[in-house]
């Protein structure tokens, strides 16, 4: 990858890691929030259901303006954390955070469908078999919902690597911590000849969305041909 | 008794208020859709929470309202099979079959035994899917086999399925039943099925027991008419005893002798028959010169005269208590009343392979 400048590789580079450690840790709770929503009818389920939900439609700048004071360094929960030495401000973490959060709503919305597409009279006919609860969960649900779990995943992981509104809100364009790849396109737009680096940048945004797409769609299939036997 | 059921339970227009005792053998919920036979099983799979009641299986207390006590289904060591089979479909049926065995108590390995026993030896590479509705029926209760369940619960698992598939079944569950030594609580609204199946018989309407007893009793009282008198016919059980080289085999029941077209089943089998009303014919003295071979002596024990011109006559025989049904103006003609002497006259080829099941 010669062709891209040590700048443009470091954008590049963060922004992988960002995207990544935000679809992974996005994946547990948006897995029981998409549970939660589609199985258990419990008080407070349109109000989760609501926030859950925010993100997609709140302008990203808000969202980031709210994370900023939350979890910024004087804020009162920020403050508190950092001194476990969890920072979020202004740190690639941060960058991790507002990206998990704007991704939310379409890894629950895509887990939930499918989580719906699975007719729960098996997880009864698994519990007449003997099967707690959890292992019913990991052994009939998990591998019916595999295909929305993944394609769940692979939204996050897009969603992520575009992420910029509440990014930059939150934690700045910090070249090498906080500078992703649209902040890094940003960026080289606002100074003169920079627009040959954001180019390549944009071209291997493009790139990177469209294997992730094609890989999700791939993987889908073959699930699909598993679980649906023949 | 292994099973106990005391449970009310109300429903959004309907109630649910019962209590029996299951003796061993299969045991028929029966009854019109609505009457709550899923809801009893449902509530001994610990599927439904009743307001109230108690549940025992074998000693332990699987719900009592009282003590606050409700198992969960996945503690009680019940075997479902359910109306569809719903097997897992990511899963070969060598992973259906064993799904259960991880919760199951220790023993002999019966895995073999059972996959036998219901012909499955040739499937358990395939794939749910991939299969007829029968052969994923059959499957559904080898996995519920493999459990090791104390008792067996099935909810019209026969009813989704066309009649040759259901011929297929049928014996499987009368070998389960008679072999296997498992209580079975059966929901069925098939008049044949339970005169085929049951041990004893429950019916159910609306949310109440409406008749209780062994199956041989309930179904030669007239008054247990299942959906309408038409359908209505004795249980009677018999012996085979030998096949005659003219294609007919002799069959002893109580000492009266009966002869069926050619049974497949070995000499000395036990055997019930269902002899449907409409297909026996009373006469007061003993036929001569007539086709039919099976003529059963008997004394007239009760006239039941429904709305319509039919009534049903039980007469009492040495092979059991038999119903027939005849018009009203018959009953007059041969001025049959309680303790007439008759003759019941059965037509040899009236009784169906259907009706004909293991004892």
């Amino acid at each position: 990858m010669d062709w891209l400048g040590p700048e443009e590789m470091e954008a590049l580079r963060l922004s992988l890691r960002v995207a990544f450690w935000a679809m992974l840790a996005s994946l547990p709770p948006g897995l029981l929030c998409a549970y939660a929503l589609a199985r258990w009818r419990f008080p407070g389920r349109q109000l989760l259901n609501l926030l859950v939900h925010l993100p997609l439609v709140l302008p990203p700048v808000v969202t980031g303006y709210l994370l900023l004071i939350t979890l910024g360094r004087r804020a009162p929960i920020g403050a508190f954390l950092d001194r476990f030495g969890v920072t979020f401000a202004f740190h690639w973490t941060g960058a991790a955070l507002a990206a998990a959060i704007m991704g939310f709503p379409l890894l629950v919305r895509a887990i939930r469908l499918s989580l719906e597409a699975v007719d729960p009279k098996l997880e009864e006919a698994a519990a007449t078999l003997g099967a707690p609860p959890v292992w019913r969960f990991l052994t009939v649900t998990l591998p019916l919902i595999l295909p929305g779990l993944l394609a769940g995943a692979v939204l996050s992981f897009a969603k992520a690597m575009g992420e910029f509104g509440a990014t930059i809100t939150f934690v700045s364009n910090i070249p090498g911590e906080t500078r992703t790849l649209p902040s890094a396109i940003y960026a080289f737009l606002q100074v003169p000849g920079g627009e040959a680096s954001a180019l390549r940048l944009v071209a291997l945004s493009v790139a990177i969305a469209l294997a992730a797409l094609v890989l999700s769609e791939v993987l889908a299939q073959r699930i699909a041909r598993r679980v649906g036997g023949g | 008794m292994s099973l106990s059921v005391r449970l009310s339970h109300a429903f959004e227009g309907a109630s649910l208020d019962l209590a029996f005792e299951a003796p061993p053998g299969l045991t028929a919920l029966f009854g019109a859709s609505g009457a709550g036979k899923t809801s009893v099983v449902r509530a001994v799979a610990g599927l439904l929470r009743p307001d109230a009641g108690r549940i025992t299986l074998e000693g332990t207390v699987l719900f009592d309202s009282d003590a606050r006590r409700n198992l969960p289904p996945h503690r009680r060591r019940i075997g479902y099979v359910f109306q569809e089979p719903r097997l897992f479909p990511h899963l070969s049926v060598r992973g259906n079959l064993i799904y259960g065995r991880r919760f199951a108590p220790r023993g002999t390995d019966d895995f073999d035994r059972i996959v036998t026993l219901l012909g499955l030896s040739a499937l358990l590479s395939r794939r749910p899917g991939a299969l007829s509705g029968g052969e994923q029926q059959r499957v559904a209760i080898g996995r519920a086999l493999l459990a090791r369940p104390r008792i067996l619960l099935a909810d019209e698992p026969l009813s989704a399925l066309d009649a040759a598939r259901k011929e297929e079944i049928l014996p499987w569950l009368e070998r389960l039943r008679d072999e296997a030594g498992l209580p079975i609580l059966y929901v069925s609204h098939s008049v044949q099925e339970v005169a085929r199946l049951a041990t004893t018989v429950i019916e159910l309407e609306a949310g109440r027991i409406a008749r209780f007893g062994p199956a041989v009793e309930v179904f030669s009282d007239p008054a247990f008419a299942p959906s309408g008198s038409r359908e209505a016919g004795a249980l009677i059980l018999a012996r085979i005893c030998r096949h005659h080289a003219d294609g007919l085999t002799e069959l002893d029941a109580g000492g009266a002798t009966l002869y069926l077209p050619e049974l497949p089943q070995p000499v000395g089998t036990e055997l019930r028959l269902r002899l449907p009303a409409s297909d026996v014919i009373l006469s007061r003295h003993r036929p001569e010169g007539l086709s039919a071979l099976n003529i059963v002596a008997g004394k007239v024990i009760s006239i039941r005269e429904g709305h319509g011109p039919g009534a049903l006559v039980a007469v009492e025989t040495r092979a059991g208590q038999i119903l027939a049904r005849l018009t009203r103006r018959s009953v007059t003609a041969l001025e049959l009343a309680e303790g007439t002497d008759c003759h019941a006259i059965l037509k040899t080829l009236s009784i169906a392979p259907g009706n004909v099941g293991s004892g």
